[in-house]
């Protein structure tokens, strides 16, 4: 009853609570709606046309043609092809590294607030950048990491059987990280007593680990996969730095290709509504399981 | 974990650290490779094999900053003697320093650093105040559909860069704001909002309510109260979500690709497009490479409480 008084008092003095949340949420939402929103409304629309980017002759409608022509087009399911792969093998290296080094990570030892925050600088540099200078590592000439590895000459990313795989190497450096952090965050959650109980039980290391561990770090694993695996399929920067061989052509590569320079305007918005169709169902279930995390 | 008793324990614990210490040497070593190249020679920094042990040099960061030539003849002895070190520098590598009477011709590098900053600065500074108060909107009122509304904003943050690009650049284009620096700063401002606003609800909604009530009571408004109460207390809060939103407009490479080429092109774009126009020098890219990352690397520790929430836009705080 107290806070009923207070606020209706409060409403007497100024603003009414109701004033306040319009004034504080409508902007962030008309932002969003005029930014994000109305240009991809502009571009379904588009997507029905023959529209190009490049020639001021007039947008005829097209209807469905563009998404059909796009279905049956095997070069799309080819950039659809390696960015499945390219998702698997880089989120798949992020998994097993990240949560890896988490188990390792996962004890008391000197400088361990120092060590971890080293680790999770990769995760917080430009994309761009990294990919520029891991070209360097790469050189088969001078590079660092042939040398390193006494590979001699070997290609890497002028190498079309392994460029896909040297930029997943490079997201995997990047990216792993993240999956450690939340790794960590889950299994700092275990309760010490489990361990113990286990430990009285005589139970082996293994049973530990996939009874206890494994389950109770599980929702923050997955949360990291959802993430990870949204983000890997949208992937343009690395790849698009990295390499232009025909076998690391991402689907945001092809997409970037064909509205800024081949300027099929018409085209690209409509593979862009195939691929912003995916992302969404992706976030979907993205937030679905952040809550259910939340709600613990 | 278990506290260490037995002696195959101890033994496990120690190979473990030792692990951990071999992956982050391992991991380092990229940026170490990057960090050293900038203070390498041009002569060394390619060599075969790779060379490790050198003495450091900062002729990479004059080049990065000035425009130069390369010498058709050797420099004269006098010339050469009267130039500043820095100056002489150059001469050494072979070419020299442009100048326009007296005054040393800048390359574009400064200026394209100048544009990163602007730009993730003024849209860290949008996006955190709208975000803010917002999320203050969403933490203390109740609303219809809130949920929805917030899942709206969050997907506002999924969509693939290259997918808003295409219609914003036709937009932009009609409106002649292609390539200027507010339409970036529109755009990183509508990326990080979503952000702000999930992870600022997570900072505020720790907030207790009874500080607000408490201050009703005291015949504050709820706009005095959110402003003298709640803001204080969240300025923690709001000061890493800026780190947050300064470092994600700070790296943005997509958007920037698509929507400048000039006038308003910022450090990520520009810095790999300087390979392959002539002979590439790799040491001036390092240079420009480690001074684009170093407040990165600094805001990174100055964050380092806060990155588990920052990467799970506020759903796991701790």
């Amino acid at each position: 009853m107290a806070k009923l008084t207070s606020d209706s008092r409060a409403a007497a003095r100024g603003w009414s609570d109701l004033t306040i949340r319009n004034l504080f949420i409508i902007p962030t939402i008309l932002f969003l709606i005029v930014f994000n929103i109305f240009p991809l409304i502009y571009s379904l629309g588009y997507s029905f046309t023959d529209f190009r980017a490049s020639v001021s002759e007039p947008a005829n409608f097209v209807g469905l043609q563009n998404y059909r022509e796009l279905l049956a087009d095997h070069n799309i399911w080819r950039n659809f092809s390696v960015t499945a792969k390219y998702v698997i093998v880089s989120v798949g290296g992020q998994m097993i590294v990240g949560f890896g080094v988490a188990l390792l990570l996962n004890r008391a030892f000197p400088f361990k607030g120092l060590v971890t925050t080293l680790l999770l600088l990769p995760m917080m540099m430009s994309m761009a950048v990294v990919g520029l200078f891991w070209k360097l590592l790469y050189d088969p000439s001078w590079g660092i990491i042939n040398y390193a590895l006494g590979l001699g000459t070997f290609d890497w990313l002028s190498n079309p059987n392994m460029a896909l795989y040297a930029i997943a190497i490079t997201d995997i450096w990047m990216w792993a990280p993240f999956v450690m952090l939340l790794s960590l965050a889950g299994l700092s959650a275990v309760p010490q007593h489990l361990y113990e109980a286990a430990a009285i039980d005589r139970a082996g290391r293994w049973y530990t680990f996939t009874r206890i561990t494994l389950p109770l770090v599980a929702p923050l694993l997955l949360i990291a996969l959802i993430f990870r695996t949204m983000e890997a399929f949208k992937t343009f920067d690395l790849a698009f730095i990295m390499s232009g061989q025909p076998t690391t052509e991402v689907i945001a590569i092809r997409l970037y290709k064909m509205a800024f320079q081949e300027w099929q305007t018409g085209r690209s918005c409509a593979l862009a509504y195939v691929m912003l169709i995916i992302v969404l169902a992706i976030t979907n279930i993205y937030v679905k399981y952040l809550n259910r995390v939340k709600e613990r | 974990m278990a506290a260490v008793r037995t002696r195959s324990q101890r033994v496990l614990h120690r190979v473990a650290v030792a692990a951990v210490l071999a992956i982050t040497l391992i991991f380092l070593s990229p940026i170490y490779w990057i960090t050293s190249t900038a203070f390498k020679s041009r002569a060394i920094a390619t060599s075969v094999p790779p060379t490790v042990i050198f003495s450091p040099e900062i002729t990479s960061f004059i080049k990065l900053f000035t425009r130069r030539v390369q010498l058709t003849k050797p420099v004269e002895p006098e010339v050469y003697e009267a130039a500043p070190w820095w100056e002489q520098r150059i001469y050494d590598g072979g070419e020299r320093v442009l100048k326009v009477g007296d005054s040393v011709q800048l390359s574009q590098y400064p200026n394209r650093f100048q544009n990163s900053l602007i730009i993730a600065i003024s849209s860290t500074l949008l996006a955190v105040s709208m975000g803010t108060l917002t999320a203050y909107g969403f933490s203390r009122f109740r609303m219809a559909g809130e949920q929805d509304l917030l899942f709206f904003i969050l997907s506002t943050r999924m969509l693939p860069p290259v997918v808003v690009a295409i219609p914003m650049f036709l937009m932009y284009r009609a409106v002649g704001m292609t390539d200027t620096h507010i339409g970036l700063i529109i755009l990183y401002t509508a990326f990080n909002l979503s952000f702000s606003v999930w992870l600022m609800k997570g900072f505020i909604d720790e907030i207790p309510k009874e500080y607000e009530e408490a201050a009703l009571v005291d015949g504050y408004t709820r706009l005095q109260a959110f402003f003298k109460i709640v803001l204080p207390e969240a300025v923690t809060g709001i000061a890493a979500t800026a780190v947050f939103c300064f470092i994600v407009a700070w790296n943005e490479y997509a958007f920037a690709l698509m929507m400048t080429n000039r006038r308003a092109q910022t450090a990520p774009p520009f810095i790999p497009a300087q390979i392959g126009s002539g002979l590439t020098d790799w040491t001036a890219i390092a240079a420009g490479t480690f001074l684009f990352l170093l407040p990165v690397a600094i805001f990174t520790f100055a964050l380092r409480k806060h990155l588990l929430r920052g990467v799970t836009f506020g759903a796991i705080r701790k």
